[in-house]
């Protein structure tokens, strides 16, 4: 009986002020040897200041196939965007 | 999916790589792609990871505490290196275990310069200044590959690697100011690691199969003999500042092309050294294949130990 080690998703903050992001991944047998490997994977040049673990199958992803349903809807609506509207040049501070 | 869709879906495919979009892991992707990039970035992987042992023999007997700090940097540095590339080969569906399988099996390859044997201190700056001298050529044009999980580990890698070279480079420098011996130790270390620093860049173009296929997805950006000629041209001038001669008789600046010339390389030995027949393959193998066997029990105790907290945990609540 043998059993893989899993995998896990490694986010670090750089420096606070700034949001975790995703760095890389690592295989550990639990979350506080994930941490530990992700010390030494990920920061062994003061790359961060806080490091987030998340075993790899606990996260939900997109699928490629559905990026025109999902995302396209969006690409229509400039009205969204704040240059849609035409506003006289001597209209200030807007 | 029909012959005829597959076809169409590879002409998007390529039409995207040729816009400079890049591949995500989860993205439809021909097969041959797949199984190229499994093949290459596990390849680069094992070499890191291999890459470890030459220089791993001198950590111990470095001349200096300073020596000894970058030399362990640099070695965990590759292990670092070999992880980032293996994750990145793991997006593509194959496992860590398979990989390694195929290391230890002998059905994957490793740069064929880490079958050479370290065997004075100098081999540390030989190894610095030229392996990872040609390792980084190699190695930038591929921070702009096609594979989004490969370049990204690329660019981290290359960011690392520079010290790598400079430490290198500074122990041959600190060996060439030194005694008449210590000079000679460092000639004979660039002797023995010049042609098979040469050899690294890969086949002439003629030999190389894979060439086509890995411009157009931008696995490689140069073919190997321009590589080749960019690591010749930027390092013989090192060498001359450390006073050091290139073992090649037939190295010549060549004014009418504005490159160095240079003598035959000797394909035969590196085409052994491939096959398995070098000075170190079956130590370099041994020596992988032990670790990963004796650690076994290490890997099944942690896993039995995180289950059994797991299942504690849950019996609490």
């Amino acid at each position: 009986m043998k059993k893989n080690w899993p995998l896990w998703e490694i986010f670090v903050r750089s420096k606070n002020g700034l949001e975790h992001r995703h760095f890389g991944s690592l295989h550990a047998s639990d979350a506080e040897m994930a941490l530990e490997n992700a010390r030494d994977v990920y920061t062994r040049r003061n790359e961060g200041v806080s490091i987030w673990v998340v075993e790899s199958k606990n996260i939900t992803a997109s699928n490629p196939d559905d990026n025109g349903e999902l995302f396209e809807p969006a690409q229509d609506k400039v009205y969204r965007h704040p240059t849609f509207y035409e506003l006289p040049d001597d209209v200030k501070h807007m | 999916m029909s012959e005829h869709e597959v076809k169409k879906l590879e002409e998007i495919f390529e039409a995207r790589i040729a816009r400079d979009e890049k591949i995500e892991p989860k993205d439809w992707m021909p097969e041959k792609y797949r199984k190229t990039h499994i093949r290459q970035m596990s390849q680069h992987a094992h070499s890191e990871i291999v890459g470890m042992l030459p220089e791993g023999n001198w950590i111990t007997r470095a001349p200096s505490l300073r020596r000894k700090a970058a030399l362990l940097a640099k070695v965990q540095d590759e292990a670092g290196h070999g992880l980032y590339l293996y994750s990145a080969c793991e997006t593509l569906g194959v496992s860590r275990d398979e990989l390694f399988e195929q290391l230890h099996s002998g059905k994957a390859k490793y740069s064929s310069i880490f079958n050479y044997p370290t065997v004075t201190w100098a081999d540390m700056g030989a190894i610095g200044w030229l392996v990872d001298g040609a390792a980084i050529i190699n190695q930038v044009p591929l921070c702009n590959t096609s594979f989004g999980p490969y370049a990204r580990a690329m660019v981290r890698v290359c960011k690392e690697e520079s010290f790598h070279q400079r430490q290198g480079y500074e122990i041959m420098l600190t060996l060439c100011k030194g005694s008449e011996e210590q000079k000679e130790m460092a000639q004979d270390a660039l002797n023995r690691w010049w042609w098979p620093s040469l050899m690294m860049l890969g086949p002439t173009d003629a030999e190389s199969v894979h060439t086509e296929q890995s411009m157009k997805w931008k696995l490689k950006r140069k073919s190997n003999d321009e590589l080749r000629q960019q690591f010749i041209d930027q390092t013989v001038p090192q060498a001359d500042i450390l006073g050091l001669t290139i073992p090649d008789p037939d190295l010549k600046w060549n004014e009418e092309t504005g490159h160095y010339d240079f003598g035959e390389i000797d394909w035969d030995e590196f085409w052994q050294v491939v096959k398995g027949h070098g000075p170190c393959n079956k130590e370099r193998m041994k020596a992988r294949v032990d670790a990963w066997e004796n650690g076994a029990w290490v890997r099944d105790a942690a896993m039995a130990h995180a289950e059994k907290k797991q299942k504690n945990l849950k019996e609490a609540i």
